[in-house]
């Protein structure tokens, strides 16, 4: 053992990884922020009830959810240069990769959330003479925010722990930089410290989405 | 106040409504009795647009909601002027369709406020009167899964009015309570009609659609059968169908 029995040496380890730690919370962060509202979209999309619209998006979503983010990964960072002679950088693909893999699954999500609203909600709103818009953003979509949150939370605590994917187009993430400490000290230890960084965040999340169960245990439906 | 000619509906290949003709005056009861499948809810959520007729014709306080185009098929007013129109229709449901994440307070001043663009301040006035009207000016800060069905549909009444509607239609409203909720709900109800509001409800109880409604209309396939004064419908002459059917829903 060179650092979980030396408080010093393992505190450089930490210090050494930080930047990769950063990059992986770069890329959780920018995921979510891309793929919640575009899921949103896709599931909307998806739920259309002219076949042109709603066809094309469930074959979005079986091809994202029925291939390989590592695959996807490759196709992103190398597939788009190629054909549209733009290149992206690492971290960018790696974003846009996670993004458009991530929303088919929050779409799905969505789409059940959605689907068991009752009618007798859009009914009520009808009636009493709210538009469609209206009936989605104050009657809809806060129920389902409560109904979803579980599955969700399963989705982020995943996304925690792909974002080590990303190391497969040598973006300098947690994993990574986990890997070269590994390598440079012939020792295993920097994989399980990178473990407990995932471990760590993957706590703050599940605390996170705890709280916000809690502040939604105001009405049962 | 509501004109029906002549409302054919169906599903698929099931002719649900054929050919109802319906007249209702400004102030009048109207209680619409009927077996499962006779068309009576149907025919009322056609009224309220949330079913479109085929064929026929709807006009609510002197605007045509639908009418026949040359094809004889149902023509609807476009988006806006429909709103317009079935704002003047309310409608309480069997199961209430309370907004879970409202309280009791916001389930009426929100469809105000988002609707006809009353005031915070006036909304929540308007809605704290008419919770007091279905006394249940105590639960207004509550949420719905925290009340019983009959207040549940109290509240249900007192959304339906802070709209202001011209015509108050219920469907089956006390279909899911049992006897002691049931009475609560319906005094609400006859209380309204004491004011003259003009309502149309659909209802199994034999006993109120006699003691509330001025009219009770006798549905059967599809069709009106029997349409006439609470006494003569359901009184000692009635018909061989209405007597029938109210033997068996025994009254």
């Amino acid at each position: 053992m060179k650092y979980f029995n030396n408080p010093e040496a393992f505190l450089k380890l930490v210090v050494s990884m930080q930047d990769g730690f950063a990059a992986t919370l770069t890329i959780f962060a920018l995921t979510l922020v891309f793929s919640i509202p575009l899921g949103m979209v896709i599931a909307l999309l998806r739920m259309s009830k002219s076949r042109i619209i709603s066809t094309p998006i469930a074959a979005y979503i079986l091809i994202m959810r029925g291939t390989p983010l590592m695959l996807q990964l490759f196709a992103v960072y190398f597939a788009i240069p190629m054909f549209f002679g733009v290149n992206l950088d690492r971290m960018t693909a790696t974003i846009l990769a996670f993004s458009l893999n991530y929303a088919a699954y929050f779409a799905e999500i969505f789409r059940g959330g959605i689907m068991s609203i009752p009618v007798g909600q859009y009914e009520a709103s009808h009636v009493l003479g709210l538009t469609p818009v209206q009936t989605f953003f104050h009657i809809v979509l806060p129920q389902v925010v409560k109904r979803v949150l579980l599955p969700v939370s399963n989705e982020v605590i995943t996304l925690v722990k792909d974002t080590s994917l990303a190391n497969i187009i040598a973006v300098s993430e947690l994993f990574r930089a986990a890997k070269n400490e590994a390598s440079r000290t012939a020792s295993v230890e920097p994989l399980f410290v990178a473990g407990l960084f995932y471990l760590l965040m993957n706590g703050v999340v599940t605390v996170f989405f705890s709280r916000l169960t809690s502040r939604f245990a105001y009405y049962k439906d | 106040m509501l004109q029906a000619i002549n409302v054919a509906k169906s599903f698929g290949t099931e002719d649900v409504l054929r050919g109802v003709s319906l007249r209702v005056s400004r102030g009048e009861v109207v209680a619409i009795i009927g077996r499962s499948g006779s068309g009576k809810s149907t025919l009322l959520r056609c009224l309220n647009h949330l079913e479109e007729i085929d064929s026929g014709s709807i006009v609510i306080d002197g605007e045509v909601m639908a009418e026949n185009d040359a094809s004889g098929r149902a023509r609807y007013r476009k988006d806006a002027e429909l709103r317009a129109i079935c704002q003047k229709m309310g409608l309480v449901f069997q199961d209430y369709n309370l907004f879970p994440h409202y309280s009791v307070l916001k389930n009426l001043v929100m469809p105000q406020t988002a609707v006809l663009h009353r005031s915070r301040q006036e909304a929540e006035a308007k809605a704290r009167a008419l919770l007091e009207k279905v006394g249940l000016a105590d639960k207004a800060d509550e949420y719905p899964c925290n009340l019983s069905g009959g207040q549940c549909q109290r509240v249900a009444i007192a959304r339906a009015l802070a709209m202001d509607p011209e015509i108050l239609c219920f469907d089956e409203p006390t279909s899911a309570l049992d006897p002691q909720l049931t009475q609560e709900v319906l005094s609400v109800i006859r209380q309204l009609a004491d004011e003259q509001r003009t309502m149309i409800v659909v209802t199994h109880e034999m006993n109120f659609a006699r003691d509330v409604a001025d009219r009770v209309i006798y549905m059967e396939g599809g069709l009106i059968v029997e349409d006439g004064p609470a006494q003569k419908v359901l009184g000692s002459e009635r018909s061989a169908a209405v007597r029938a059917f109210v033997g068996e829903s025994g009254y």
